[in-house]
């Protein structure tokens, strides 16, 4: 049924992405397996009696066999169901949802902010360097950005809280967001966070970029066009970027992927209401549930876009599309 | 050397052949950019701090030498004090030994533990090469830092847990790398013929495919160790990684950022301290990649 071998390609790496979702939420379930013995007493306090750890590991559902479980988490979790939170008490019920709902949106609205300004910025920067390799620009940027590259996130993050939002105080140096404060007010909340990830994401995705554009400039083809005398412009756009989308999306997807982790110190360092915080919060205080949940988002979003970008790649693939 | 020797001549094939490892490395180094000699003094510079701390420290490592918490710049105190009134020049020189240190085993592990397999596997291939390649596919698709947040909810945070899961995580990808490399050395004749000189494994692995493999593992080694210690200052700086009173430069900075919204510098000391290490380990990687070529974009 499936003769062309584009479809069978792609459909093989959905399949693989599946799996590998499947592994992982595994792998993520049974941290609750690894807990050590002691873990309830750990979670209720010393003071703990047998029977309220009993009735807490009953609770947790730690009476049934894991594979049980196992069903019951994932099927819960499909439906947007993931249990609830180990500080939720007798009379004060706390789900993970409620925990991480709102968290989530702001995460998204955090790294989608910075996703629209990075990707053109940093795709234009590395054109350029590409371009004009060996020049004083691209030596400049070179060093900029292998500065940046190399600087933690929270030192980027308080050297521009220091002067943007202390010195010169233009943003706020922290990123609450309270409900019905309006659009254009949130934006300038999380300018600093934003311009934080740029800085720091900006840097990796043009050093790739330029990377994978001069990869493709030593190829004959484009010795060929050059020979022609082809203007520069002219050989960028129609000769070069067609065979580069495939590493270029490869690229803003590594990044995208790398925001994801990015947000949780970002988050931290300007008391941004996000999921990285509320994972951190539960790491601290060992809430597993929300930290299953957590990490789960984390990584089906760094599967989803690494996937994108796998099958983005094959189909604007020449050689694919064109099979002999 | 422009000394004409007297006597029969000597064949300039052996001159050649006598210019020692040091001679060669001494001129590759004059011809270094400024970059790369600059990463080299700030790394020497580090690694001095990190060995003499106790002797360059004016006060113990979580010695209380104030009353006054956040005490302002001053002679005594050089950096002032910190929250409870430690002073914070010894904090951030003990900080050097504690983070490096860590880093360094960190690292190192995870170089054994990836590298071991990882050479294994590009030989033995197989079901063995087949086994680890897909679980560390699968491991690999999990962010690094979720996966050592995960791992540290639930082993909860010390320095033991947190190299041995470190060291883990940062082992896959030295494992690709390793592979990858071994791999292609792996199926070269040379190999092929010291194996069939019934040579051991272990034999094979240190004198024929070690010493080829070597320079993209050592550059990677320096991007490595980056990574471990940003990943590392990282945590302390979310307050999960290396605990109190162990003075480490992550969590410094958590414990003194509330000064930065008065305007005071101090925190970025200990954030700049980690980023300026960072820095100057790359710009020597980027130079030795460049010598050592093969992985850099340039033609």
């Amino acid at each position: 049924m499936l003769k062309n071998p584009l479809l069978q390609v792609v459909f093989q790496r959905l399949g693989l992405g599946l799996v590998t979702l499947f592994v992982v939420s595994i792998i993520i379930f049974s941290a609750i397996e690894l807990l050590p013995g002691n873990f309830a007493e750990a979670v209720l306090g010393q003071s703990a009696t047998p029977e309220t750890v009993a009735a807490f590991e009953k609770e947790i559902g730690l009476d049934k066999p894991a594979p049980e479980r196992y069903v019951e988490w994932i099927s819960g979790v499909v439906r947007g169901d993931f249990g609830s939170s180990f500080a939720s008490r007798p009379g004060y019920p706390r789900t993970v949802v409620d925990v991480i709902a709102v968290r989530l949106k702001n995460t998204l609205f955090l790294a989608g902010t910075t996703a629209i300004i990075a990707v053109p910025l940093a795709l234009t920067l590395g054109v350029l360097a590409a371009l004009y390799r060996n020049s004083w620009f691209d030596r400049t940027i070179n060093v900029v950005t292998l500065t940046t590259i190399s600087f933690p996130e929270f030192f980027v993050a308080y050297v521009l809280m220091l002067f943007l939002a202390v010195k010169f105080p233009i943003f706020h140096s922290l990123s609450t967001l309270n409900p019905g404060i309006g659009f254009v007010e949130s934006l300038k909340r999380i300018a600093l966070p934003v311009l934080t990830l740029t800085l720091v994401i900006v840097a990796h995705m043009m050093r790739m970029t330029r990377a994978a554009i001069i990869g493709l400039l030593g190829s004959p083809y484009i010795e060929m066009a050059q020979i022609k005398g082809i203007s520069p412009t002219r050989l960028i756009l129609r000769h070069a970027l067609p065979n580069a989308w495939a590493p270029i999306v490869n690229v803003i997807a590594f990044n995208l992927a790398y925001l994801v982790v990015g947000v949780v110190v970002v988050e931290v360092v300007f008391v941004y209401p996000g999921i990285g915080q509320a994972m951190v919060d539960a790491v601290r205080s060992r809430d597993i549930p929300v930290v299953q949940a957590c990490s789960l988002i984390f990584a089906a979003t760094y599967i989803l876009l690494n996937l994108t970008a796998d099958i983005i790649s094959i189909i604007t693939n020449p050689k694919l599309l064109h099979p002999r | 050397m422009t000394s004409v020797p007297d006597g029969p001549p000597v064949p300039a094939r052996v001159v050649r052949m006598r210019r020692s490892i040091h001679r060669t490395a001494w001129r590759e180094l004059k011809k270094a950019p400024l970059t790369a000699w600059f990463g080299m003094v700030v790394i020497s510079i580090y690694v001095l701090v990190a060995i003499f701390a106790p002797l360059i420290a004016p006060y113990g490592q979580s010695e209380v030498v104030s009353t006054q918490p956040y005490a302002p710049w001053s002679e005594r105190f050089i950096f002032g004090t910190d929250q409870i009134g430690r002073d914070m020049l010894t904090r951030l020189i003990f900080g050097a030994r504690n983070t490096l240190g860590i880093a360094a085993v960190t690292t190192l592990l995870a170089f054994v533990i990836g590298g071991t397999f990882g050479i294994l596997a590009a030989i033995l291939r197989g079901w063995f090469d087949q086994l680890l390649s897909r679980a560390i596919d699968v491991l690999m698709a999990i962010p690094a830092l979720v996966f050592a947040l995960i791992l540290l909810s639930i082993f909860g945070s010390s320095v033991k847990n947190l190299i041995i899961i470190i060291a883990v995580l940062d082992a896959t990808r030295v494992f690709r790398l390793a592979r990858s490399v071994a791999m292609n050395v792996a199926v070269t004749d040379f190999v092929e013929a010291a194996r069939l000189r019934g040579e051991k494994l272990s034999w094979v692995v240190r004198r024929e495919i070690l010493p080829n493999i070597l320079p993209p593992l050592v550059a990677e080694f320096g991007l490595r160790f980056c990574f471990v210690f940003l990943t590392i200052s990282a945590l302390s700086f979310l307050g999960l990684g290396i605990q109190p009173p162990t003075a480490d430069w992550g969590s410094m900075v958590r414990e003194n950022a509330v000064l930065i919204t008065y305007g005071d510098i101090t925190p970025l000391l200990a954030a700049g301290a980690i980023a300026l290490l960072t820095v100057a380990v790359n710009f020597v990687v980027d130079w030795f990649l460049h010598k050592t070529s093969g992985l850099r974009d340039e033609r």
